[in-house]
């Protein structure tokens, strides 16, 4: 079965005269880690806040694992499915423990439960549990902050994962660990995940297929390998260049 | 003044603990309904902006006007001030209230919409707590206005120190006019003082 499905989904914000999303249409099915890459603008964020109905579509169905989420409340929705932003929003005037319980709490499991599960989280992310679940989150650096916004998304453990450029704002050292460890988890868990960056490199990286997006429409989507072979329309083809154009500045430089 | 006080002490008693229960009667309403408009404003924000547009009119028909147009609704007396008064508030409280759940930062508020919290569980879980230092300066700014403005109460016979300024006014007495200015403004500083030790108490803890 597909995870994720859109079916001629378009969302045009009021005041504004153009569409943010064009009639897109596509499958994801479970388990997939699809990377959403395109410019500021070209509607990725929309797309994906559409997923957990932080945005509503004007046309158009979105189908979650069989179920039209227009018919799901969208609170039940949005506490199905994992979300974390850049600045992992954190809840500045609660502790690491109850930031990452904060789902479990609203479902209303059993204390020891909400521990336990809080526990292996933070292990999985790598945050020693007993150094920091006491401590706020001004007290912890950009990328434990974001470990923990990541801990906090997966603490019901659910189908689908939802990214908004999470590694954005964290130095280029953290954000390849991250990356890496998102990886990880993302094998251990089956997970499926969408992960929207503007960054040509952690998109071909992390994703199993890559979605390239601009003015609204889904320009390819595609495994990294196929759309690099063959990128196809000229925005594609332009950001190839981009990233190739770049690993040449490097390559002068060493040699 | 001194012997006035010795010679008098529950004509200064009286109305002083009158102006207590006004202002404890008042405050306690204040905020009860604020926190009602408040909860109907996070679920319809349209209505929260109807709100504030409407207490700032009110707030700006002078007390004594709003007394008389509602004596013949609930009569002479503390009825009518606490009506008064507790209105008076909601423009006060709403503003400081609203004004601070608006400013908590709005990464944080999608995060707590995004996790699958109702819009009264963000409220209540997110925007109250992390608003404080606005709902204790819209309370702060409360007592002080409710103190104040209580005294002219006492002009459709709600007691309270106004009775004193009144009555002082009336005979030319000055001792008691004084002794009505000093308490009203000695009670404000002094209840101020209280709620700034648990404002700090609250930021420290």
């Amino acid at each position: 079965m597909n995870a994720i499905t859109f079916t001629n989904v378009s969302k045009q914000f009021p005041k504004t005269n153009y569409k943010a999303v064009k009639s897109v249409s596509f499958e994801i099915e479970e388990g997939e880690l699809v990377t959403i890459l395109g410019s500021s603008g070209c509607g990725k964020t929309t797309l994906l806040k559409m997923v957990n109905r932080l945005y509503d579509p004007d046309e158009g169905d979105i189908v979650l694992f069989g179920e039209n989420i227009r018919d799901v409340d969208p609170v039940v929705v949005r506490r199905r499915i994992g979300y974390v932003i850049q600045q992992s929003g954190l809840f500045p005037h609660m502790t690491i423990e109850d930031n990452i319980s904060t789902v479990p709490k609203l479902l209303k499991w059993d204390r020891k439960k909400q521990q336990e599960r809080c526990r292996n989280l933070m292990e999985l992310v790598g945050l020693d549990y007993e150094k920091f679940h006491k401590r706020y989150p001004h007290e912890l650096s950009g990328g434990q902050q974001q470990r923990v916004g990541l801990a906090r998304a997966l603490a019901v453990n659910p189908k689908i994962m939802l990214m908004d450029e999470p590694f954005g704002a964290i130095d280029a050292i953290n954000r390849l660990n991250l990356q890496d460890e998102l990886k990880k988890i993302h094998r251990e868990t089956n997970q499926t995940i969408l992960f929207v960056t503007h960054d040509i490199n952690e998109a071909f990286k992390l994703g199993n297929r890559v979605m390239i997006m601009n003015e609204g429409k889904i320009c390819r989507f595609d495994t990294p390998q196929n759309v690099i072979r063959q990128p196809g329309d000229a925005f594609t083809q332009s950001l190839v260049q981009s990233a190739m154009d770049q690993e040449k500045f490097w390559r002068e430089y060493r040699d | 003044m001194i012997e006035y006080m010795a010679k008098h002490p529950d004509k200064l008693l009286t109305p002083l603990i009158e102006h207590i229960e006004m202002l404890v009667i008042t405050l306690l309403l204040s905020i009860v309904i604020a926190a009602i408009f408040c909860m109907i404003s996070a679920l319809v924000p349209f209505i929260g902006n109807v709100l504030i547009h409407f207490f700032s009119i009110v707030y700006s028909i002078p007390s004594l006007a709003l007394f008389a147009v509602l004596i013949p609704v609930t009569g002479l007396g503390r009825t009518t001030a606490i009506v008064v008064l507790v209105v008076y508030n909601q423009y006060l409280l709403l503003r400081n209230f609203l004004a601070g759940f608006a400013n908590v930062n709005s990464n944080v508020l999608e995060a707590a919409k995004g996790t699958g919290m109702t819009k009264i569980q963000v409220l209540t879980k997110i925007q109250v707590p992390l608003s404080k230092g606005a709902i204790f300066t819209g309370m702060q700014l409360a007592v002080v206005s409710t103190i104040g403005i209580g005294t002219i109460a006492a002009s459709i016979n709600a007691g309270g120190l106004g009775s004193l300024l009144f009555d002082g006014l009336r005979t030319l007495n000055t001792v008691k006019i004084l002794w009505g200015t000093v308490l009203s403004a000695g009670l404000a500083i002094v209840v101020n003082g209280v709620l700034n030790v648990v404002k700090k108490k609250q930021e420290g803890g």
